[in-house]
């Protein structure tokens, strides 16, 4: 499988070349070389360039404003956080939002997308319709419309005070999704339900699901499912016909054959496209700005009008996005290289 | 938001090219009896034939289109006023539509040569980004629009509320300290579009929505039964709004400092569009020197001497423009009155 995989060293060059400019390889390392170079002076010039001309014209420049208090609020999120915070502090309560929804956003999408690929081949007609009329639905559709579709719904609920209750505890209205919390004491037992209550204009206790959040959660992840399940469609009817019906004749059953044979074979056609589905819902999910989510874009674009450092508020988001991206790209080749390996030399 | 990404790679590169050219061409428009300062935002205006302004999405009284796409509105008014003064012609504007989110940008990328969009002046936007605000045309204050069922008079009742904002506008911020030094708590929800974040606001997401209050009566007009809503009397900041240029062209912001100084002086003066003409014939020195028949402040800055006159004519005086755009909003002209009557306009004078 491995070349020289024993030891066997491959036969080694015994004569030594000469650097010369005929040579196609020394060519081509110097023109790269020349590239690069060339790539580097024009990006130092054009920073150096822009740079002079910001404080020709008076506008600040620098990272100083990141720890200068933010003085404005965020809506309840994962960090606390206060008018008095740092801008600092502000971009990561937007960057802990952006990666909440986005991980979340994934895994229901994932779900979904191999439900709805699954069942775009099923021999049931009623099934297969319904799975493609959704794909063709969503995939045709701009997300932004999906989005406000989605928040124009979660604000047809009814108001706090006709709140929908259907468990002891749990409302549902159009500031959001109220549920109990735990909270830890020191007497037994220990933990106890704090329950939300209506006070004043809203429910207060618990926790909660914003509406904003809800919407962007649902029109990421229904959206994105409509090409994961495709990609899953296309991942199945790659693997032949004939190991499904091997597999049948083993005596699986059908869901086993899935499971056992047909998708652990249709994942090395599956991960790479689903790879920049996931990343497309985590760049997607900027859109929050629309719907009022404060993610880090919309947390980035405050931050930019309340400071006016656009250069700077900019390129930090680009690289935060940027750093995202690879990382998870490079966490999905991981995973694509393992797949690999399990299904063997194909 | 795409926009707004361009227009920060506008400004890099706007930054790059435009430096250098623009101390060259200073000694290009030295003439004998003027100043020596450049005046490049001037220069290219002329040669372009038109003003580029920035204005907002559509805010009622300030900047919005009518049924035939015509600007109108007081920030408008400045925008025509400096046409008229530079070109002789009140109609030679290009109007930019500008969010509150994108304004700074467009006017440090040199997208436009003038932001005139009810603009809040603060200490920040106006030290440290490269920014002069020359004058001030509207006092304003941030305030609230709350639905009567609501049972809230003041901001006080406001604690716990969920409230409605733009993203970087002055109210983000005056609205946390208020809250923050009163002992109350609110929840933001922040939508940048005008628009978008009203139709929340109306929907029921937010208790309150929070904006200048000018902003406020023309939301108020626009709700599906304005009368379900009211303007809290409370004001919780202040506001002064004024054209804003790039702090790198002094000329310019004498221009743009004097065409809004000359609608507010018009007014003072008792002059107004359908009396400019006989102004020349009249004995009040003021008067006399407005219209450029004496003293030649036309030429001190750049301009021909009808430069003021040309404004009244073709824009009117501040009283009319109010008249025009701010009365029939209902919105009182408060303290924006002249400090003759009793108000806080008090400019300097041609003189």
């Amino acid at each position: 499988m491995i070349p020289y995989a024993h030891g066997t060293a491959p036969p080694m060059r015994t004569t030594p070349r000469r650097v010369s400019w005929t040579d196609p390889r020394v060519r081509a390392i110097a023109w790269q070389l020349a590239v690069v170079a060339a790539l580097i002076a024009v990006i130092a010039t054009v920073a150096l360039q822009t740079a002079i001309n910001l404080r020709a014209r008076g506008i600040a420049s620098g990272f100083d404003f990141l720890t200068r208090p933010a003085g404005f609020e965020i809506a309840r999120g994962l960090l606390p956080f206060s008018s008095r915070d740092s801008y600092t502090r502000a971009l990561l309560v937007g960057l802990l939002n952006t990666v909440r929804v986005s991980l979340l956003g994934i895994a229901i999408a994932t779900s979904l997308g191999l439900l709805i690929g699954v069942a775009r081949l099923s021999g049931i007609w009623i099934v297969s319709t319904v799975a493609r009329v959704y794909v063709e639905v969503t995939r045709n559709t701009p997300l932004l419309l999906q989005l406000l579709f989605w928040y124009t719904v979660t604000q047809a609920l009814p108001a706090p005070s006709d709140a929908l209750n259907p468990l002891p505890g749990v409302y549902l209205c159009f500031r959001g999704l109220f549920l109990p919390a735990p909270i830890w004491h020191d007497g037994f037992p220990w933990i106890d339900l704090e329950q939300p209550t209506l006070v004043g204009f809203g429910f207060q206790g618990g926790t909660s699901v914003s509406p904003e959040f809800a919407a962007l959660l649902v029109g990421l992840s229904t959206y994105t499912a409509a090409f994961i399940g495709e990609t899953v469609r296309a991942g199945i009817l790659a693997v032949g016909r004939g190991q499904a019906e091997a597999a049948a004749a083993l005596g699986l059953s059908r869901l086993h054959a899935l499971r056992f044979v047909v998708l652990p074979q249709a994942l090395r056609v599956i991960v790479p496209p689903t790879t920049s589905q996931y990343l497309n819902l985590f760049k997607n999910s900027s859109l929050a700005v629309a719907i009022g989510f404060p993610d880090l874009m919309s947390i980035t674009n405050t931050t930019l009008n309340q400071t006016g450092q656009a250069i700077e508020a900019i390129a930090l988001a680009m690289i935060v996005y940027l750093g995202i991206s690879l990382s998870l790209s490079a966490g999905m080749n991981l995973y694509n290289r393992a797949t690999l390996r399990r299904g063997g030399t194909a | 938001m795409t926009r707004l990404w361009i227009l920060s790679f506008a400004i890099a590169a706007a930054a790059c090219s435009a430096g250098e050219p623009r101390d060259q061409s200073a000694p290009r428009i030295r003439t004998a009896g003027q100043p020596s300062t450049a005046t490049p935002t001037l220069d290219s205006v002329r040669a372009r034939g038109f003003v580029r302004c920035g204005v907002s999405t559509g805010i009622a009284g300030f900047s919005t289109q009518d049924t035939q796409g015509q600007w109108q509105g007081i920030d408008v008014d400045v925008c025509r006023a400096i046409a008229a003064a530079v070109l002789g012609d009140a109609g030679k504007v290009r109007y930019t539509p500008l969010t509150a989110a994108q304004r700074f940008t467009a006017l440090q990328s040199g997208e436009i040569d003038v932001l005139s969009r009810n603009t809040t002046v603060t200490f920040q936007r106006d030290v440290q980004l490269g920014i002069e605000f020359p004058a001030i045309n509207w006092y304003d204050g941030t305030g609230f629009i709350v639905r009567k069922a609501s049972k809230v008079q003041s901001v006080k009742d406001l604690n716990g509320a969920t409230i409605c904002m733009q993203p970087g506008t002055t109210t983000e911020t005056d609205v946390a300290d208020y809250f923050r030094k009163q002992h109350l708590t609110f929840m933001p929800v922040v939508i940048e579009r005008l628009e978008e974040v009203t139709n929340a606001y109306f929907a029921g997401r937010c208790d309150a929505f929070s904006q200048d209050r000018s902003t406020l009566a023309s939301v108020r007009a626009r709700a599906p039964n304005p009368t379900d809503h009211m303007v809290l009397s409370d004001v919780i900041s202040k506001a002064p709004f004024g054209p804003g240029v790039m702090s790198n062209d002094p000329r310019w912001i004498e221009i743009v400092r004097w065409s809004v100084y000359a609608l507010i002086d018009a007014e003072e003066l008792g002059l107004s569009s359908k009396t400019i003409d006989r102004a020349f014939e009249s004995d009040d020195p003021d008067v006399r020197r407005f219209v450029g028949k004496t003293d030649g402040f036309g030429a001190m800055l750049g301009l021909d001497p009808q430069w003021a006159f040309r404004i009244v004519k073709q824009v009117g005086s501040y009283a009319e423009s109010l008249e025009r755009n701010i009365a029939p909003l209902g919105i009182d002209r408060g303290i924006n009155r002249l400090w003759k009557d009793g108000g806080v306009l008090y400019v300097p004078a041609l003189r």
